[in-house]
């Protein structure tokens, strides 16, 4: 997996509350067989009209927004538990979700996947929204190691949590196969023990 | 120490805990499907490891499948090549496959409790968020993502860290007409949509004790819908009643010595909830949803809420809606009744019931698409069958169909569906489709009389 360590870069808001993984990637995209792609069907129904036109009011259509952290409303990535809506980020080039609210399960994708969520409190979310949108070109600091999101342009930050392990993994670039491979002996263990019950 | 029942069955499937992270979990039973196990399976090849239990997985073919014409070759490509991967990838791993055409072959979440693999005090993953469904049996069932499908694959275990724990009671004598499904949507519009985040939900009170498996199942169903990981009912004689005898149910005295064991599977006098929810059955009417999420639901005769916000404006804009609006004699063209929510014999009862020597009206499309295989032997062996073909609906071979419209059963642009399935979310049914979420009453109800309609004064 790829590590997470600093990110400093302009971010892309998308003010929507409740923005579910169908939207993220649509299920009619999900006939793949392996994980390339998606990046071109992220947000596919937000992006194009139903005609198939550029929608231009679409924040990741505006010129205006760059930058590979996605800033979003509240309880991002509900409904389906579809990884796919995290390699659709990935592949479209974020490299960090923002938002006061995650589902868990996109949220545990997202992690591994090296996509790392920002949990941030509802009020320092608005001040995002307010930066990003005053000052397209201004950029935020996600820095993991101190667990700290900061708002270069007006010095405004605040601790997020991640958990500990899952912290380690994204730093040094770790995946949970590798640690559950290093346990099959008391795996093993544990299902003796469950037959003699 | 007081345990929840979650609790009971969490700890003693713990491997072991990892100091100030995650516990390994042990997997009793993973489920797969075509659509989010492929990457899995290339994941352990380019790794070079293989399936550690295969025989503790099961794998059906249900996201991706046609409903009609199962014995032809599936006509769409990228689906033929995927439902292909699933069969190699099973062969290879000496993994037991249901595939279309078999005799078992039906939506996870409904094939799985109906040949008794799903037991009362289990581990349940799959690759399907609405694996909660399974919780109906008092087992700790939840959805993950295709990374947790490969890592259940290489250790039959999962690194999680152990959810807090909610409990919702409902108490009370529920109205006629009103069915689980309205249970659950009264609940999620109650307590919002990311009311459970990082909770498992246990459900209790006489409502539920007094429901059979179907309805707890569609209960549990939807637990996702206001951000549980999973929601879960003890285990009693509704629920061993229905395991007993079923195909890979324990039999005979093992049976007998699995019963006494699962009788103690339930939430101790005194243990603690993180948060706990009080509802009275009374409150509840036949529910629809008028927005984009499973949140925003109302009672059937009720009104849009005025001043839902700007996220909301954007949802009933999409629907064609108005804040203080009534959904009462709004003209619907499609209804469907399916999906892992509401595709159980039960459901189909109770809608042919109400069908019964009525006609549908003109303008609507109504399908009807069984959970499995042996649902739809059921619909036909129950007579079932006539009654939906002579009110002039269509009824489909199983799979999940336009719940998630991955193949052809999608709604069309603009048009209102009613339907049984457990997502409203913008396009979930189709692009630009807009979908009514209810009960397979309401939606057979909707059907007959071609527009939302208070059916309470039909009811016998």
């Amino acid at each position: 997996m790829e590590k997470f360590i600093k990110l400093t870069d302009t971010a892309i808001p998308l003010e929507t509350e409740n923005i579910d993984t169908d939207q993220i990637i649509p299920a009619r995209f999900l006939k793949a067989t392996d994980k390339a792609g998606f990046g071109e069907n992220l947000f596919r129904d937000w992006r194009y009209t139903n005609e198939g036109k550029l929608n231009t009011e679409f924040s990741l259509n505006n010129p205006l927004f760059t930058g590979t952290i996605l800033v979003a409303g509240d309880n991002f990535g509900c409904g389906s538990s579809r990884e796919h809506a995290a390699w659709a980020l990935k592949a479209y080039g974020f490299k960090a979700v923002v938002s006061s609210y995650f589902a868990d399960i996109f949220k545990g994708n997202a992690l591994n996947n090296s996509l790392l969520p920002v949990q941030v409190s509802p009020e320092f979310l608005q001040s995002l929204f307010k930066y990003i949108k005053a000052d397209p070109l201004g950029q935020i600091t996600i820095d993991l190691e101190k667990q700290q999101i900061l708002i270069l342009g007006t010095g405004e930050s605040e601790k997020f949590e991640i958990d500990p392990y899952k912290k380690t993994c994204m730093l040094n670039g770790y995946d949970d196969i590798d640690f559950l491979l290093s346990r099959l002996d008391s795996i093993k263990k544990y299902e003796e023990k469950q037959l003699e019950l | 120490m007081n345990k929840t029942l979650f609790d009971k069955i969490w700890d003693s499937h713990v491997v072991e805990s990892i100091p100030n992270g995650p516990d390994v979990l042990y997997i009793d039973k993973h489920l797969i499907h075509e659509v989010t196990s492929p990457q899995a399976f290339n994941e352990l090849k380019e790794r070079k490891i293989s399936v550690f239990r295969p025989e503790k997985i099961v794998a059906t073919a249900d996201h991706n499948t046609p409903t009609q014409d199962q014995h032809l070759p599936v006509k769409d490509l990228l689906s033929r090549k995927q439902l292909k991967e699933l069969t190699q990838n099973c062969e290879e791993n000496n993994i037991t496959l249901y595939g279309l055409g078999h005799p078992y072959n039906g939506i996870v979440h409904v094939m799985a409790p109906e040949l008794g693999i799903t037991q009362p005090g289990m581990t349940i993953v799959c690759g399907d968020s609405h694996t909660s469904t399974h919780g109906a049996f008092g087992t700790i069932a939840f959805g993950i993502g295709t990374s947790q499908v490969a890592q259940v694959f290489a250790s039959q275990c999962l690194l999680v860290e152990k959810p807090k724990k909610m409990r919702v009671n409902v108490n009370g004598q529920l109205k006629k007409g009103v069915l689980p499904k309205d249970v659950i949507l009264y609940i999620i519009s109650k307590l919002g949509t990311n009311s459970g985040t990082g909770h498992f939900c246990e459900y209790a009170g006489n409502v539920f004790e007094d429901m059979s498996m179907e309805g707890r199942m569609t209960v549990c169903n939807m637990s996702i819908e206001m951000g549980a990981r999973g929601g879960l009912i003890a285990p009693d004689d509704i629920t061993f009643d229905y395991v007993e005898g079923r195909e890979f149910a324990p039999k005979g005295q093992k049976f007998e010595k699995q019963k006494a064991f699962w009788k103690t599977l339930k939430t101790d006098q005194d243990a603690d909830f993180d948060k706990e929810f009080y509802l009275d059955a009374e409150d509840i009417e036949p529910m629809v949803t008028y927005g984009t999420n499973p949140g925003m639901g109302i009672k059937l005769t009720g009104t849009i809420p005025l001043n839902g916000g700007k996220s909301a404006d954007k949802a009933l804009e999409y629907m064609g809606f108005v804040p203080g609006e009534s959904l009462l004699d709004k003209p619907v063209n499609w209804i469907f009744i399916g999906s892992c929510t509401n595709s159980r014999i039960e459901d189909f009862r109770v809608a042919a019931a109400y069908i019964k020597g009525k006609q549908k009206a003109g303008n609507v499309n109504a399908l009807i698409v069984p959970g499995s295989r042996q649902v739809a032997k059921q619909i036909k062996a129950e007579g079932l069958q006539e009654i939906f073909e002579e009110a002039g609906f269509t009824l489909r071979q199983p799979g999940c169909s336009a719940c998630l419209a991955m193949n052809d059963d999608k709604i069309p642009a603009g048009e209102y569906c009613v339907s049984t399935s457990n997502r409203n979310f913008e396009g979930r049914q189709g692009q630009g489709a807009r979908t009514i979420l209810a009960s397979p009453l309401t939606a057979a109800a909707t059907a007959i009389a071609g527009k939302l309609t208070d059916f309470s004064k039909n009811l016998n």
